[in-house]
């Protein structure tokens, strides 16, 4: 059976997901500016600890094999450790995402003493200042102060993610050496419009040149650098990076969010892409098999204003999530076509960009604390 | 190449085995690589691997024709890369 068959099988979606992304909380101690999920307070909504076991059980029949954890910042729960041991004990292994801020010496001991666990810390910049600008005053250090946790506790390789943005894309050998440093393994990924992302992408995303130099770096690091196939708009460009080529969204890819919602990815929090709810009757099993939403992204897509572009064969059009963020068709080009045709339709547009459904931003402070001078 | 049919292989204790329509998805929980078995006769080939005494015994049983041999030995051959399989 040759790949080409693989991929259209893949696209008519699986009975199960084989990537599922679920975010635990929308509280978070940090405000990045290019947050996916527009995390920042709690949802009083947010799953139980009962609920959230109960679609373990449920993902364990579904032979899913492991879960991305993210958030907001995940370890601000405090069923944090019973969600994630129940996981493990029902052999899905799970993979985190955190800024850091509550991996101390003794949570460090405690993740390096369980199995299948993998964790990711999120860094947008080798130094503070290139860091701290998108995530926050303090987050680098905090960052780092993690990452010597986890070394001192023995954890073995943890994950350094970063999100590519044109402030740190000159980075990327950095970025691996510190990696390399800790014995760690590098997983950059593309920076999509969603979340609070909507309003910061125009200022962060990369520049033209700047995609052909990430594209020509993921080429020259091959399967050494994770990224989650984010990338494959660049295969455009030639050669094709390592990876499943295809949009997953809906087919083997979705996202629980922290109330149960379930959407096609983790870059599409928007009514429009929200599939069900895991709390439906059914469950979430009928929500991935059933749900409308996702039959319709399993049927044959049109390649639209790409059609007539020999380079569709190669990034399929690229991002759905950045497509619709920006206010492009989802039948055309994406924002970052290597060959500007996505530039092109962006400065021509008149269309109203859609906004990002839930917000759970922290209210900007009205009264400022007094600065000392 | 390092598999032949002379080879004894088993799979891994620590791989699971999703069924799927083209075939089955592959999980290793130690090195976390997710691995597409692309057809069911390679699915079977790998369950299978561990009630015979040689890879060849092992095509043979599956009914595996002597055409498709060679495909199969490289397609084991990456399955013990990636850790999937076992020689020995």
């Amino acid at each position: 059976m040759s790949a080409d068959s693989l991929v259209s099988q893949l696209k008519r979606g699986l009975d199960a997901p084989i990537c599922l992304t679920w975010e635990l909380t929308y509280a978070c101690n940090l405000q990045c500016i290019h947050c996916l999920s527009s995390s920042g307070q709690r949802d009083p909504r947010e799953l139980t600890t009962a609920q959230a076991k109960a679609v373990i059980d449920e993902l364990r029949d579904l032979q899913v094999f492991y879960i991305n954890i993210g958030g907001g910042e995940p370890m601000i729960r405090r069923d944090f450790f019973d969600i994630i041991t129940h996981s493990v004990d029902n052999s899905i292994g799970v993979k985190f995402s955190t800024n850091g801020a509550y991996i101390d010496g003794e949570n460090a001991r405690r993740l390096a003493a369980m199995d299948y666990l993998d964790i990711q810390i999120s860094l947008d910049g080798t130094d503070a200042a290139t860091n701290d600008a998108v995530r926050g005053a303090g987050s680098f250090d905090t960052a780092i102060a993690a990452m010597e946790n986890l070394a001192r506790a023995n954890f073995g390789p943890f994950k350094i993610s970063v999100v590519v943005t044109r402030h740190n894309v000159a980075q990327l050998n950095d970025f691996k050496a510190l990696a390399d440093s800790y014995g760690a393994q590098l997983r950059i990924t593309r920076l999509r419009p969603a979340g609070r992302g909507a309003d910061t992408w125009h200022a962060l995303h990369p520049t033209a040149d700047q995609q052909i130099d990430i594209y020509r770096w993921l080429l020259g690091h091959g399967e050494n650098v994770l990224t989650g196939d984010s990338f494959f708009h660049l295969n455009a460009l030639g050669e094709p990076l390592p990876g499943l080529n295809l949009c997953g969204a809906g087919r083997v890819v979705c996202l629980i969010d922290p109330l149960g919602d379930v959407y096609a990815c983790p870059f599409v929090l928007h009514d429009e892409f929200r599939a069900g709810s895991v709390l439906d009757p059914g469950g979430f099993t009928k929500v991935w098999r059933e749900s409308a939403l996702f039959t319709s992204l399993r049927e044959p897509e049109s390649a639209g204003a790409c059609a007539s572009c020999g380079s569709y064969d190669a990034c399929q059009g690229g991002c759905m999530a950045a497509k619709f963020f920006t206010g492009l068709p989802l039948d055309g080009p994406d924002p970052e076509c290597v060959s500007g045709h996505g530039e092109d339709l962006l400065s021509a547009s008149t269309a109203t960009a859609p906004r990002p459904t839930k917000d759970h931003s922290r209210p900007v402070s009205l009264t400022r604390k007094p600065v000392r001078t | 190449m390092t598999i032949t049919l002379e080879s004894s292989c088993s799979l891994s204790p620590q791989v699971a085995l999703r069924p799927e329509p083209f075939g089955a998805l592959a999980y290793h929980y130690g090195n976390r690589r997710l691995v597409f078995l692309k057809h069911p006769d390679v699915v079977a080939v790998v369950k299978n691997l561990a009630n015979h005494p040689t890879v060849g015994a092992t095509l043979d049983a599956c009914g595996i024709a002597a055409e498709r041999r060679a495909s199969f030995l490289a397609a084991l051959d990456n399955l013990t890369k990636s850790e999937i399989i076992h020689v020995g």
